[in-house]
């Protein structure tokens, strides 16, 4: 058990072929994930990686060919709305899109469809998923983590790294490492990714990384309140930042200014969460 | 608005912190979270008043008569040309323009000459004022807000009126809020008639008016989705004495993420507000924000980035920066990224914190060095590296004065006390 991937996913790379999509192919084949195939238009039939990786011409043919059953998509932002549609239409389960700079407007279209659909989208500008020890769809690096039974879920990329490496050099272990992304418009937020750790058996605790802005957090400590067992533990960046930076009126922001640290911590911790003051320490609250 | 009360468990709570936060802010303007600066790439982008009245009229959202000026001689043309009865507004991208005396009615042409000499020699909040916009005044009988943004906890555009619009929305939005109509729009859809009705209905919007606030409303989703918006707003939208509906004022910020679809629009950008540091940094691709502290911070990601800065502050320092390198970023834009920390005169101590993957070390240590390089005044470093070649940048950096250090925390100590002059026990090997 774990979340969302596992020894068993078949992995599927839109993508391929570029530089990003290319390396963390690589990665992701060295930590003995089920690669299977790769997308990009115009490239189909050839191979990749001394000749392991088939490319296709669509993700149709490709899930028809191998049976992937999920994606990670590195295409450039401008290309990525139309990828994840098409990830979506050939009915793949767990799209993870690690493209970042994606514009919102083509977010918001394609959360109106993932909504209308059976698939679970992670990002966009988010790492992926690394369930230690078994499989990684994205680009969290492996060698950071060691299996366990610690659920991570983060909005920050590098800061993700910094806890699975403390927690890895704490002998911790992690049952699976979500990035679910920072942009404002995201296919899964914190509460998603609760909810399948708390079904999840391998799962004992949960690791939660927030940062400033935006309402996920204070959603977060009222589901946490509601629905959640499992003890949670957080860390939320930010606390130090000034505000004051002003662009907007009145109507930009329908959430208001919820989005501080300090709200956060407070709700957070009204919830019954263990929030540490900095990332290191979250190793010392879980002991 | 049925759509807007079922949607959600805790949204009734969303509401309340929405007009909490409504009654806080001064004048026309909010606060965008500095997540909203950190987190995304770059900037929104905001357009000035009669940019964005220049995009309106092009989708037939009527607009009063008027010109852009950058000479008071020219105001007093424009002034004679539009029967010496003018509204004479300053064009700079900060809110409070009216409050700081930037947007004044004239009488005459002359009058018009005057405050325009007055308005365009004068800054607001630091910004000078370059251009006016003049444009002949008109009687309002009503003002009405219409605006349309992205709401981010339902993650669809959400279209927002009330029947009392202008310079005290946020107090309407607090007193009453039963007068602000809102409608979560379905971006594969569009904007439908019907929602349009129903926001009507809840503005109490006179049915006289009913078609031509349908047309601009629709005028206004097609700006919104056509520009890649982050905001499309008209406020107010007036009801003349004679009966017809003019925009009298208009604001659209963009995506910066989306711009690449709009050449035309990014060529609009005034930096004239913007941070020079700030503006070179997006040259480089890096996100770099200004701060008041004395420690220099060189970072790859946003969140570690901020990390950082708390653990500085943690420790009793201040960062002299925000700065996010991104990822894979190649020593040419280190070596950027490292000027414009040294370019602070404030800065007394640099912290490279660097946690590999896509992001070599070795990369980043050439770039830091390559910035050093010639610089007469040294900076202390405080250096950390994990992951990707770390090793090999340290020795990069060898030539140079650091500090190691193993931990986030470490790391964070050694720059507060380089910054204090305090010598490290732990000099590098």
């Amino acid at each position: 058990m774990s979340i969302l991937i596992n020894s068993h996913t078949k992995v599927l790379v839109q993508g391929i072929t570029g530089n990003e999509g290319l390396f963390h192919s690589k990665q992701m084949l060295y930590y003995h994930t089920q690669v299977v195939a790769g997308v990009t238009p115009g490239k189909g039939g050839e191979w990749v990686l001394d000749g392991k990786i088939p490319i296709f011409e669509s993700v149709r043919t490709a899930v028809e060919a191998t049976g992937a059953n999920a994606t990670a998509i590195f295409v450039p932002a401008k290309y990525a709305a139309d990828a994840i549609f098409e990830a979506v239409d050939a009915g793949l389960p767990l799209i993870a899109c690690i493209t970042e700079g994606v514009p919102i407007q083509d977010m918001m279209q394609v959360m109106q469809y993932v909504r209308q659909s059976r698939c679970r989208l992670i990002g966009p500008n988010c790492p992926g998923v690394l369930t230690p020890g078994e499989a990684k769809l994205g680009i969290i690096p492996g060698s950071i983590a060691i299996p366990g039974n610690i659920g991570v879920v983060s909005r920050s990329g590098t800061l993700t790294y910094e806890v699975l490496y403390a927690l890895k050099k704490a002998g911790k272990g992690v049952s699976t490492c979500v990035g679910i992304g920072g942009d404002p418009v995201k296919g899964s937020s914190f509460v998603d990714m609760l909810e399948q750790f708390e079904a999840d058996a391998r799962t004992d605790e949960i690791v939660m990384i927030g940062e400033i802005g935006g309402n996920d957090e204070e959603v977060t400590a009222e589901y946490i309140t509601r629905y959640m067992t499992k003890p949670v533990y957080a860390y939320i960046a930010g606390i130090s930042a000034p505000l004051g930076k002003r662009m907007g009126h009145a109507g930009a922001i329908i959430e208001g200014n919820v989005g501080t640290a300090a709200g956060k911590i407070s709700a957070l911790e009204l919830a019954g969460v263990k929030v540490a003051k900095h990332p290191e320490e979250i190793v010392e609250l879980i002991q | 608005m049925a759509v807007w009360k079922t949607h959600s468990l805790f949204l009734s709570r969303y509401i309340n912190l929405f007009w909490q936060e409504c009654c806080k802010v001064e004048d026309d303007i909010i606060f965008w979270t500095i997540h909203d600066i950190f987190l995304t790439t770059g900037w929104r982008m905001r357009l000035h008043e009669y940019q964005a009245k220049q995009i309106f009229a092009r989708y037939g959202i009527p607009i009063p008569k008027g010109r852009i000026a950058g000479t008071s001689s020219e105001v007093r043309q424009v002034s004679e040309e539009l029967g010496g009865n003018v509204i004479v507004k300053s064009q700079v991208l900060v809110g409070g323009r009216g409050k700081a005396g930037g947007i004044r009615l004239a009488k005459s042409p002359e009058e018009a000459e005057d405050l325009a000499t007055q308005i365009l020699g004068m800054e607001i909040k630091d910004i000078p004022v370059r251009r006016v916009l003049v444009e002949e005044a008109v009687s309002i009988s009503q003002e009405i807000y219409l605006g349309i943004t992205t709401d981010r906890i339902h993650q669809q555009p959400v279209l927002i009126a009330s029947s009392e619009g202008g310079m005290n929305i946020e107090e309407v939005a607090q007193r009453s809020p039963e007068k602000i109509a809102r409608c979560l729009v379905n971006p594969l859809l569009g904007l439908k008639d019907y929602q349009l009705r129903d926001i009507a209905i809840t503005i109490d919007l006179n049915r006289i008016y009913l078609k031509t606030f349908m047309d601009i409303a629709r005028s206004l989703w097609k700006v919104f989705v056509d520009c890649d918006a982050q905001l499309a707003e008209v406020n107010p939208l007036v009801i003349t004495s004679e009966g017809r509906l003019y925009c009298l004022d208009a604001k659209i910020i963009l995506d910066d993420n989306a711009l690449f679809r709009h050449p035309d629009l990014a060529d609009l950008r005034d930096t004239d507000g913007e941070d020079l540091a700030e503006v070179t940094a997006r040259k480089y691709g890096v996100t770099f924000i200004k701060l008041n502290g004395s420690i220099g911070c060189l970072v790859n990601g946003a969140g570690l980035a901020m990390a950082t800065m708390d653990l500085i502050k943690l420790k009793g320092g201040e960062a002299a920066n925000f700065l996010d390198i991104g990822g894979g970023a190649s020593a040419e834009k280190v070596a950027a990224a490292t000027r414009l920390i040294l370019s602070d005169p404030n800065v007394k101590a640099i912290l490279v914190n660097v946690f590999g993957g896509i992001t070599r070390c070795d990369e980043v240590a050439r770039g830091v060095v390559e910035a050093l390089a010639g610089k007469k005044v040294t900076v202390p470093l405080a250096v950390r590296f994990v992951g990707t070649n770390d090793i090999e940048g340290y020795r990069i950096l060898s030539d140079s004065q650091f500090v190691a250090a193993s931990t986030l925390i470490e790391a964070a100590e050694m720059s507060v006390n380089l910054a204090k002059g305090v010598v490290s026990e732990h000099p590098h090997q």
